[in-house]
C-alpha cells in the first residue's frame, strides 16, 4: 500500500472512532443542525488561522467553541426557533468564511479541499492531529458518558439528582468542536455532520443498548471510511464524498442486513 | 380531638423540609406566582392543585432550584435528599434505553435494590423492557422507582397520575400514599382533581398565582374560592381568600380522612 493511501486509511480511521459515539449523542440530542452549523463556521476558523499565523485546527476549534458560546447566549434571549437561528448563524459564518478568505490575495488556497476535503493529501502532523484529539476526545467522552447520557434523557430530573449540566454541556460543545476541526482534512466542512449522524444513524437498527450503539457508530464508521478509500481508488472518485456515499450506502441497506440475521435466526 | 392550628406542635415528625415564604415571579411582564408561602413536614404529603397556568409546576421548579424566583425564599431543611418525578418523560425511539439503564443513569445501584424499588412501584416485570415500550402508567411507576431509588426524605411529583387511565390514577395514589407510610418521606404533589388525591393527602394548597386557600382537603373542598375554581362555573372568579394555616397534627400519618377535625 502507498504511504498516501495508509496515511489516509489512518486519519479516516482515527476520525471515525471518535465521530461515531459522539455522533450518536448529535443523533440522541438532534444536534444535526448544530453541527452542521459549527462545520460551516470552521472556515472563518482556517480564516482566522491564516490570518494570526496560528494553526488552522487551533482556529477552527476556537471560532466554533465562540459560536457554540454565541448560540447558547442567543438561545436565552431570543424568541426565534432554534432552527432559525442555526440557520441564521450557519451562512453567514460560512459566508463571512469565504469573503474572509477571498481577501486573502496574497494566499493561495485551495478552497475545495476545506469544503470537501483532502484526506489523500494527510500529513504525518495531520495525523498526530487527528490521533492526539481522538485519543482526547473519547476519554473525555467516556468520563462524561453517564452524565451526558442522563440529561439526554431527561435535563432537569439530571440537574436535580446532582448533574453538572451546563458544564456537561459545554464539554459536549467542545467535543464536537474538536471533531469538527480534525474531521475537516477527511470529508471538509460541507460534509463533517454526515461522518456524525450516518454513522450513529445506522447503529441504531443493531444496537440494544446507548454502548452498544456508540460502538457500533465507530466500526460503521470505519468501514464506510474504508470502502470509500476503496472506491475514490478503484474509480477515481472525490475521497471525501465517497466516503459519505459509502456510509450512505450502509445505512440504507442496514434494514436488509437487520432482515438477514433474523432470516439466519 | 384538639389540634393546634400553629406549627408548633409536639409532633415527633414535625421536621419542616421545605419552607418557602413570598414566592413571586413574573415572567415576560405576566404575574406567574404571587407571594407564595409553603410548608411542608416530615411525613406528611402536600397536594397543589389549581387551573392550568396556575403557576404550579412553576413553584415546585422553584422549591427545586430549576428556575428562580424573583422574590421571596426557599429553605429546605439541611442535607435534604429530594427525589423528582418530573410531568413529562418522552425518550426518543433513537436512543436505545431499558428500564434497567433508565434507572441507573444517575446513580449506579446493585441489582437487589433496583428489584426491590421496581416491586415497591409493582413494575418488576419491566427491568429489562425498552422504556419507549411502555405505557403512561408503567412510565409513571418508574419515574417513581427512579426517585424512589434515591432513597428520599422528599418526593416532588408534578402530575403523577398524567397520561393515566382513572383506575389507574386512583392505585398510583395509593402507591403514593403506601410510599408515604412506609418510607416516612415528605410528599409534594400537584394534582388537577381534588376528588381522587382527597384520601392520599393531608394538605391541599389550591393555587392561582397566590394561594387561593389552604388546608385539609375537605376544608379546601368547602372553601368559596375553591368552588370558584372548580366549582360547576368554571368562571374565575377574583376571589382573594388567604387562609394562612398548617396542619401538621393530624398525628399518626395513616389516618388522614378525619371526618371530625374542623380546622378554621
Amino acid at each position: 500500500m502507498d504511504d498516501f493511501l495508509l496515511r489516509a486509511l489512518l486519519a479516516g480511521i482515527g476520525v471515525a472512532l471518535i465521530a461515531g459515539p459522539l455522533g450518536a449523542f448529535v443523533v440522541w440530542r438532534k444536534m444535526a443542525y448544530f453541527g452542521d452549523t459549527l462545520a460551516h463556521a470552521a472556515l472563518l476558523g482556517v480564516a482566522l488561522g491564516f490570518l494570526l499565523d496560528i494553526n488552522t485546527n487551533l482556529g477552527v476549534v476556537v471560532v466554533c467553541i465562540l459560536l457554540a458560546l454565541l448560540l447558547v447566549a442567543m438561545q436565552q434571549k431570543q424568541r426565534l426557533a432554534n432552527d432559525t437561528l442555526l440557520g441564521i448563524l450557519s451562512h453567514s459564518t460560512l459566508s463571512m468564511g469565504l469573503i474572509a478568505l477571498a481577501f486573502m490575495e496574497t494566499l493561495r488556497i485551495d478552497l475545495m479541499s476545506y469544503l470537501f476535503g483532502d484526506i489523500l493529501a494527510v500529513s504525518n502532523t495531520d495525523l498526530y492531529w487527528i490521533f492526539s484529539c481522538a485519543a482526547l476526545s473519547l476519554i473525555v467522552l467516556i468520563i462524561i458518558w453517564r452524565p451526558l447520557l442522563a440529561i439526554t434523557v431527561h435535563e432537569e430530573l439530571a440537574r436535580v439528582e446532582g448533574v453538572p449540566v451546563t458544564w456537561v454541556k459545554l464539554a459536549l460543545m467542545l467535543l464536537i468542536a474538536i471533531v469538527i476541526a480534525v474531521a475537516m482534512k477527511v470529508v471538509g466542512i460541507l460534509l463533517i455532520t454526515s461522518l456524525l449522524i450516518i454513522p450513529a444513524a445506522t447503529a441504531r437498527s443493531f444496537a440494544r443498548n446507548p454502548e452498544q450503539m456508540a460502538v457500533l457508530a465507530a466500526a460503521i464508521g470505519c468501514i464506510a471510511v474504508s470502502g470509500g478509500l476503496f472506491a475514490s481508488l478503484e474509480w477515481d472518485l472525490p475521497a471525501g464524498p465517497a466516503i459519505v456515499v459509502s456510509a450512505a450506502i450502509l445505512f440504507f441497506s442496514a434494514p436488509w442486513w437487520l432482515k438477514l440475521k433474523r432470516a439466519k435466526k | 380531638m384538639a389540634f393546634a392550628p400553629s406549627v408548633k406542635t409536639t409532633n415527633m415528625d414535625n421536621k419542616i423540609l421545605i419552607e418557602a415564604k413570598g414566592i413571586s415571579l413574573a415572567l415576560e411582564g405576566k404575574q406567574i406566582l404571587d407571594k407564595v408561602d409553603i410548608r411542608l413536614h416530615k411525613g406528611e404529603i402536600v397536594t397543589l392543585i389549581g387551573p392550568n397556568g396556575a403557576g404550579k409546576s412553576t413553584l415546585i421548579r422553584i422549591i427545586l432550584g430549576l428556575i428562580k424566583q424573583d422574590d421571596g425564599q426557599v429553605l429546605l431543611a439541611p442535607k435534604l435528599r429530594i427525589g423528582y418525578m418530573p410531568q413529562r418523560l418522552s425518550i426518543d425511539p433513537v436512543l436505545p434505553l431499558t428500564v434497567r439503564r433508565f434507572l441507573t443513569l444517575a446513580q449506579r445501584c446493585s441489582e437487589s435494590n433496583l428489584v426491590d424499588a421496581l416491586t415497591e412501584v409493582g413494575a418488576e416485570q419491566l427491568l429489562d423492557s425498552a422504556m419507549q415500550t411502555l405505557s403512561g402508567g408503567e412510565t409513571q411507576r418508574i419515574l417513581l422507582a427512579r426517585a424512589m431509588l434515591r432513597n428520599p426524605d422528599l418526593l416532588i411529583l408534578d402530575e403523577p397520575v398524567q397520561g393515566v387511565d382513572v383506575a389507574g390514577q386512583e392505585a398510583l395514589y395509593r402507591l403514593i400514599s403506601t410510599i408515604r407510610k412506609r418510607h416516612g418521606c415528605g410528599i409534594l404533589m400537584i394534582s388537577h382533581d381534588l376528588h381522587l388525591v382527597m384520601s392520599a393527602t393531608d394538605q391541599v394548597l389550591c393555587l392561582n398565582r397566590h394561594v387561593c386557600c389552604s388546608g385539609h382537603p375537605d376544608k379546601v373542598r368547602a372553601d368559596p374560592s375553591y368552588v370558584a375554581l372548580f366549582g360547576n362555573t368554571a368562571v374565575l372568579m377574583p376571589y382573594n381568600h388567604h387562609h394562612d394555616h398548617s396542619h401538621n397534627a393530624h398525628g399518626d400519618i395513616i389516618q388522614n380522612k378525619h371526618k371530625d377535625c374542623q380546622h378554621g
